[in-house]
């Protein structure tokens, strides 16, 4: 890592390195956040604020998008920078996620060249690479993006990490990490969360994929490698292991409801027109086709090794229900 | 890990363990429970703690499928196989001529090594891009240990010391007609190429009689593109009789697995000296097709 400016850790005496996360409200920015902030100076970029932070760490209710961003930029010396604000709320409209998510990323990206800032670190996730009947089991880093072929509302995850890939080309004197991991699970809320905190899981007749699962704790702490470590390049994330989706849903003690896919898919498309579901029909095609990641390579340079085994997991997943603990954690609702 | 002989609950879709089980009991266990542990041993490396390897492979799966597929195998086509010996340990390429319109030769030679081989061996047959498309057969499939056709599938196998059947010829190959029967098709040499960069001995297996058992008079493009097929063919049954007309005749099988081939050389070498090395793999196969032909009194015998 880059010396960070002269300031010295408490007690320590080794130099800090002053790290900007971005959507450091969110579940894994405020996980990351607690990783880091004893060994590094935190500054956060959030448009929600942040409730409950620890003292040390400042936090700018900014909307990324906004110019008074740079500020943060110029007026500190920034050493990483941790982007982790990406809207994958596919229920907003095309617009408005191409604009926070595409443009809002490339603002920041041009304010780490600007401003010299060492390292920029992207969580994208291993979704991008899409879910295909003709995908090798476990793909490499440089498998082509093809996850918005089928799903244009994937469009905008795929278009920002095909921005950091340029940036990455474009500044070879800069650390530009992309991170990719399989679907995340815990307490965050996102797509496989609410999925599997269905009372009954539909699923599609005659498939049984087999799927990654990663515990967001794993994945704070590749970033927190990838923050930490002398690396750059493109890296996937998986968790300890894969399984089909009937075991894991059995595991977790929940039933499933196996579906023929057109009868799926119609109804999908109608929930989702009506509003009452967050999943857009084309992400049927990860409930049917493999789209798993070959991690050796986060395994060999970034020295990332998941700490949770698949049961732990699993029993992880099981024990806390995220939906209650979502609600009493973000009382503005978001 | 798991014991992979522990009963698991239902370790597919419901409907098609449901199935397993009553064809399986139907059939009986023969009372070759010894060698079928030697079965689920050979499938027991490389699983996670739930009984599945990172491909899907359930050896709980393959329990279920024994009894069936030793009943096509040793009853329905009489199976007839030589040259299981020489096989070595280790990472092993088979390549075998396709053919028989359905992928069955694939099940055949992977039963082969399960019943014949001593000690048995899981065999990973490369399957065609169609098949993860199609619900059940694509489950089915993945559980008994089939892979999808990829070259970093396959790199990824033979790296773990398994054992993977390719069919050079692909579709080309299995959707062949009654007038064509037996004569091997152009190999792809990636294959090839793959079992340098690997280094794994190639063992070539001829299969005689699958191409009377499913005889295509024709094929209709039409309808393979409507359908979204790779090849659909024309034979006595089959539209006619529906799905059942795909039923393979119960003709007898013959397999004869070769003498282990191996090639050394750099991968990445021009297209014309593979493409002599693949030629020989399939001159050699051609060759054993022809032999096992001539020594044939016909694909009826019993």
């Amino acid at each position: 890592m880059r010396p960070g400016p002269a300031a010295a850790a408490p007690g320590t005496g080794e130099p800090v390195a002053r790290i900007v996360i971005t959507g450091i409200s969110g579940r894994l920015g405020r996980l990351l956040a607690q990783r880091l902030h004893q060994d590094h100076e935190i500054l956060g970029l959030d448009r929600r604020g942040m409730v409950r932070k620890p003292r040390d760490i400042e936090v700018f209710a900014y909307d990324i998008r906004r110019k008074k961003c740079e500020g943060v930029f110029r007026n500190r010396r920034v050493d990483v920078l941790v982007h982790l604000n990406i809207m994958h709320d596919f229920r907003r409209p095309q617009h408005e996620l191409h604009s926070w998510n595409v443009i809002g990323t490339q603002r920041l990206l041009d304010y780490a060249a600007r401003y010299d800032v060492g390292k920029v670190v992207f969580l994208s996730t291993a979704n991008v690479y899409g879910a295909r009947p003709d995908n090798p089991q476990f793909l490499a880093e440089d498998s082509p993006l093809m996850g918005g072929e089928r799903f244009s509302e994937m469009g905008s995850l795929v278009a920002v990490d095909m921005l950091l890939s340029t940036f990455f080309w474009r500044r070879p004197d800069l650390e530009t990490v992309v991170l990719r991991p399989a679907h995340i699970v815990g307490s965050v809320r996102n797509g496989p969360s609410l999925y599997l905190s269905m009372p009954v899981i539909p699923t599609v007749m005659g498939f049984d994929p087999v799927l990654q699962i990663v515990h967001e704790e794993d994945v704070v702490e590749a970033l927190a490698l990838a923050a930490n470590a002398p690396v750059r390049g493109v890296f996937n994330v998986a968790g300890a292991g894969a399984l089909p989706l009937s075991v894991l849903i059995r595991t977790l003690g929940r039933r499933s409801l196996p579906l023929p896919y057109p009868v799926l898919k119609a109804l999908l498309t109608r929930a989702w027109e009506m509003g009452v579901t967050e999943m857009p029909a084309p992400e049927l095609d990860f409930l049917r086709y493999p789209c798993l990641v070959d991690d050796r390579r986060a395994r060999a340079e970034l020295g990332y090794r998941p700490r949770r085994s698949l049961r732990e997991t699993l029993d992880l997943i099981r024990s806390g229900d995220p939906y209650a603990e979502r609600l009493s954690r973000h009382p503005d609702g978001r | 890990m798991a014991d992979p002989a522990a009963p698991q609950g239902p370790v597919a879709s419901q409907a098609l363990d449901l199935w397993l089980d009553e064809v399986g009991g139907w059939l009986g266990d023969w009372g070759d429970t010894a060698w079928e542990e030697r079965i689920l041993a050979a499938a027991a490396h490389n699983l996670n703690e739930f009984g599945y390897d990172p491909f899907g492979m359930s050896p709980a799966f393959i329990r279920k499928v024994i009894p069936l597929v030793r009943f096509l195998y040793r009853v329905y086509f009489r199976v007839e196989t030589r040259g299981t010996r020489e096989i070595p340990q280790g990472r092993v390429m088979f390549v075998g001529n396709h053919g028989g319109q359905i992928p069955i030769d694939g099940l055949l030679v992977a039963t082969a090594m399960a019943l014949e081989a001593d000690p048995p061996r899981i065999v990973r047959s490369m399957v065609e891009r169609w098949v993860p498309t199609l619900p059940f057969v694509s489950l089915f499939m993945a559980r008994c240990g089939q892979v999808l056709g990829d070259p970093a599938n396959s790199r990824h196998l033979l790296d773990q010391e398994e054992a993977i059947l390719v069919f050079p010829e692909g579709v080309r190959g299995i959707s062949k007609t009654w007038r064509e029967r037996y004569r091997l098709q152009e190999f792809g040499s990636g294959f090839l190429r793959l079992a340098l960069e690997t280094r794994t001995p190639i063992v070539p297996v001829a299969i005689l009689g699958l191409e009377e058992a499913v005889p295509a008079l024709t094929r209709s493009r039409t309808l393979a593109r409507v359908l979204g097929a790779p090849s659909f063919p024309i034979t006595p049954t089959f539209p006619w009789l529906l799905p059942l007309g795909l039923l393979p005749y119960p003709v007898k099988v013959r397999i004869v697995f070769g003498e282990p081939l191996r090639f050394r050389g750099d991968p990445d070498e021009e297209d014309e000296i593979v493409d002599r090395k693949a030629a020989q793999v399939r001159d050699t196969i051609q060759a054993m097709l022809d032999e096992a032909r001539a020594r044939r009194g016909g694909p009826w015998d019993r």
